[in-house]
């Protein structure tokens, strides 16, 4: 099996949403509100428990020619959030049940029939991703179409996507493709976009990679991401040194008390 | 783009299905176009997002899931584990029964209630037992859970093999269950009592992680000043090694309610400002300052001032603990919605 991931380049998506209604209808996930949040063509403003493709509008400073945009009005751009699939997810370390997987293609997985709902898994990803579903009581997030990739699909959104926005394909390939898509746009003079792939973090990269023109973090993507599993040393050393004050603590407080009853007697 | 379907056998595809992923493909490709040109909005300006904002201010993490069962755990737990371990210290260096058997009491009173709070919290509380499928040294939720089982087993066993001696009569099965109990609730106590810290330290919420040195510790003293409470509470107001304890927890509660306060850093904010900061406060010097002060007047004057301040101090103690519980919960809820911290601290690093 090889593995996998995604590329969702921004300059090629035109925010149609497809990509949303196809992975809503495929993995069954419930409409979760049609209501505009007032953030340009937002819906439901990030990904959680019941989207899983989310498609952000970003609005930023006049930029003249971008998007084909008039000097005066807001540059538009559109890019499809969806799990990052960490390489080193925080989720999968955190999660105490092993329900949370990674699986044969390089996807991480929620086994929906192990996970206890704990909630551990949305504290610990860096990406605000996993949630849990206030009426199940699990935790969801985007599965990579492990059912469909199963039998040799693509993912629901990369097949409805219909620029092509969202490529699904061999890691490798994919990241070469990255680098030839952001020569041939700087060619055209598009000299903004960049690929995000926080492979220098703590995260060690993921399988969710994006095109983004400007700086990612207009569009919420973290440039130092971090896996809380790097806490763990400091925290159990803090922990040991509490344990051992507790102990040696006790120990001195007891010694040096005067009153020791007589324990044989009262026995 | 079509794939390629190679069909592992005995699976059949779904074709309608399929076909309705095209189908929803193509009414993208014709419908989501626009044609209206020089359509110019109106209300202006129109909110932005910028590296400096992120995606319209919308928070990048999501807030713990976690509702009022888990700072009440936290307490508890805290307590319990506290207790054990001053209750087995208080036998192998032999002071007052009466205590050593109180102590075995709140630890086994916690060991009841810490599982069924954090039971409750689970989002499917029937699948508790999903958690003792595995045991991942890089979780802090399954050593925690984990530690709990061997803890709770332990105290429990300590305290009902000790109501059964005092019962029928002591026999060797009786004393070698209550001393194993002992030295497993003893050992168990220890992490127990202060695990959390690491639980909330190791997650990816700034407030949280930023003390991640800090909270095992502030945890341990916040347990240590519960569990002198209730044992001073059950009428152990007279122990000098508990005064001590208390003394020291509540010491060490004042220094790290300075600390808090003396920092100037953004990710401390939900400790110090909002409802969450006031219930830092509030938390704060019910466990640090005021306890020290009532303890201190105690020292001096006479057996009745002592027991009534020892008293006050006590009850001061146990609420500052679980305040200070509450007071981390609901920070970390504040500090989840900051949609600052996430972006500028990457920058700045």
């Amino acid at each position: 099996m090889s593995v996998m991931a995604f590329l969702t380049d921004s300059t090629l998506c035109i925010g149609c949403k497809a990509c949303e209604v196809a992975c809503k209808e495929w993995n069954g996930v419930g409409e979760d509100g049609l209501n505009w949040s007032g953030f340009s063509y937002d819906n439901t403003g990030a990904v959680g428990a019941s989207t899983w493709r989310h498609v952000k509008f970003v609005e930023q400073a006049p930029v003249p020619g971008l998007g084909g945009n008039a000097g005066e009005q807001a540059s538009w751009t559109f890019s499809s959030d969806v799990c990052k699939h960490c390489e080193e997810a925080g989720c999968l370390e955190a999660c105490p049940t092993g329900s949370i997987v990674r699986t044969e293609f390089g996807g991480v997985f929620i086994q929906p029939d192990v996970c206890n709902g704990c909630g551990y898994c949305v504290t610990s990803c860096p990406f605000g991703v996993v949630e849990r579903n206030q009426k199940d009581g699990r935790a969801f997030k985007c599965t990579f179409c492990y059912d469909r990739q199963k039998v040799g699909l693509q993912p629901a959104c990369a097949k409805a996507c219909p620029t092509e926005s969202i490529k699904f394909g061999e890691i490798g390939q994919l990241r070469q493709h990255a680098q030839d898509r952001l020569h041939e746009l700087q060619a055209r003079g598009i000299t903004d976009a960049q690929l995000y792939n926080p492979a220098e973090t703590s995260v060690r990269g993921t399988h969710a990679m994006f095109i983004v023109r400007g700086d990612p973090r207009s569009y919420n993507l973290p440039l130092a991401p971090e896996v809380p599993t790097v806490y763990l040393q400091k925290a159990w050393t803090a922990s040991a040194l509490a344990a051992g004050l507790l102990l040696g603590g006790t120990l001195l407080a007891f010694l040096f008390d005067g009153k020791k009853a007589d324990r044989r007697e009262n026995r | 783009m079509s794939d390629p379907v190679p069909m592992p056998p005995g699976e059949t595809l779904d074709l309608e299905r399929e076909d309705r992923l095209d189908e929803i493909r193509r009414e993208a490709e014709e419908r989501s176009q626009l044609h209206a040109t020089a359509a110019r909005p109106q209300g202006a300006p129109f909110p932005q997002a910028t590296p400096e904002s992120g995606y319209y201010g919308i928070p990048l993490l999501k807030q713990p899931p976690w509702t009022w069962e888990i700072p009440l755990y936290f307490f508890v737990g805290g307590a319990a584990g506290a207790a054990a371990v001053i209750g087995a210290i208080a036998d192998y260096t032999g002071a007052d029964r009466e205590l050593v058997r109180h102590a075995r009491w709140i630890a086994a009173a916690g060991s009841v209630i810490s599982p069924a709070l954090l039971i409750a919290d689970l989002g499917r509380p029937e699948r508790f037992l999903a958690m003792l499928r595995v045991f991942k040294p890089q979780s802090p939720m399954s050593v925690g859970v984990w530690t709990l089982l061997g803890f709770s087993s332990a105290a429990a066993a300590t305290a009902f093999a000790e109501f059964l001696s005092d019962r029928y009569g002591p026999s060797l099965p009786l004393r070698v269950l209550e001393n194993a109990g002992q030295a497993a609730s003893l050992a168990l106590g220890l992490p127990f009592s202060n695990y959390t810290g690491v639980l909330i330290g190791a997650t990816v919420i700034p407030v949280w992680n930023r003390n991640v040195g800090q909270l095992p510790l502030h945890f341990a003293a916040s347990g240590v000043g519960a569990a002198v409470g209730i044992l001073e509470l059950m009428g152990h107001r007279k122990s000098r090694a508990l005064q001590a304890l208390g003394l020291g927890a509540a010491i060490f509660e004042t220094w790290e309610g300075l600390r808090i306060e003396s920092l100037s850093q953004p990710h401390l904010d939900p400790l110090k400002y909002g409802a969450s900061g006031w219930i830092t406060r509030a938390g704060g010097a019910l466990s640090g300052p005021i306890p020290t002060l009532l303890r201190v007047a105690g020292l001096f004057g006479g057996k009745r001032r002592s027991n009534s301040l020892r008293r006050w101090a006590a009850w001061s103690a146990i609420a500052g603990s679980l305040l200070t519980r509450v007071a981390w919960i609901s920070a970390g809820h504040v500090s989840a919605r900051d949609w600052k911290l996430p972006l500028q601290r990457d920058a700045a690093e």
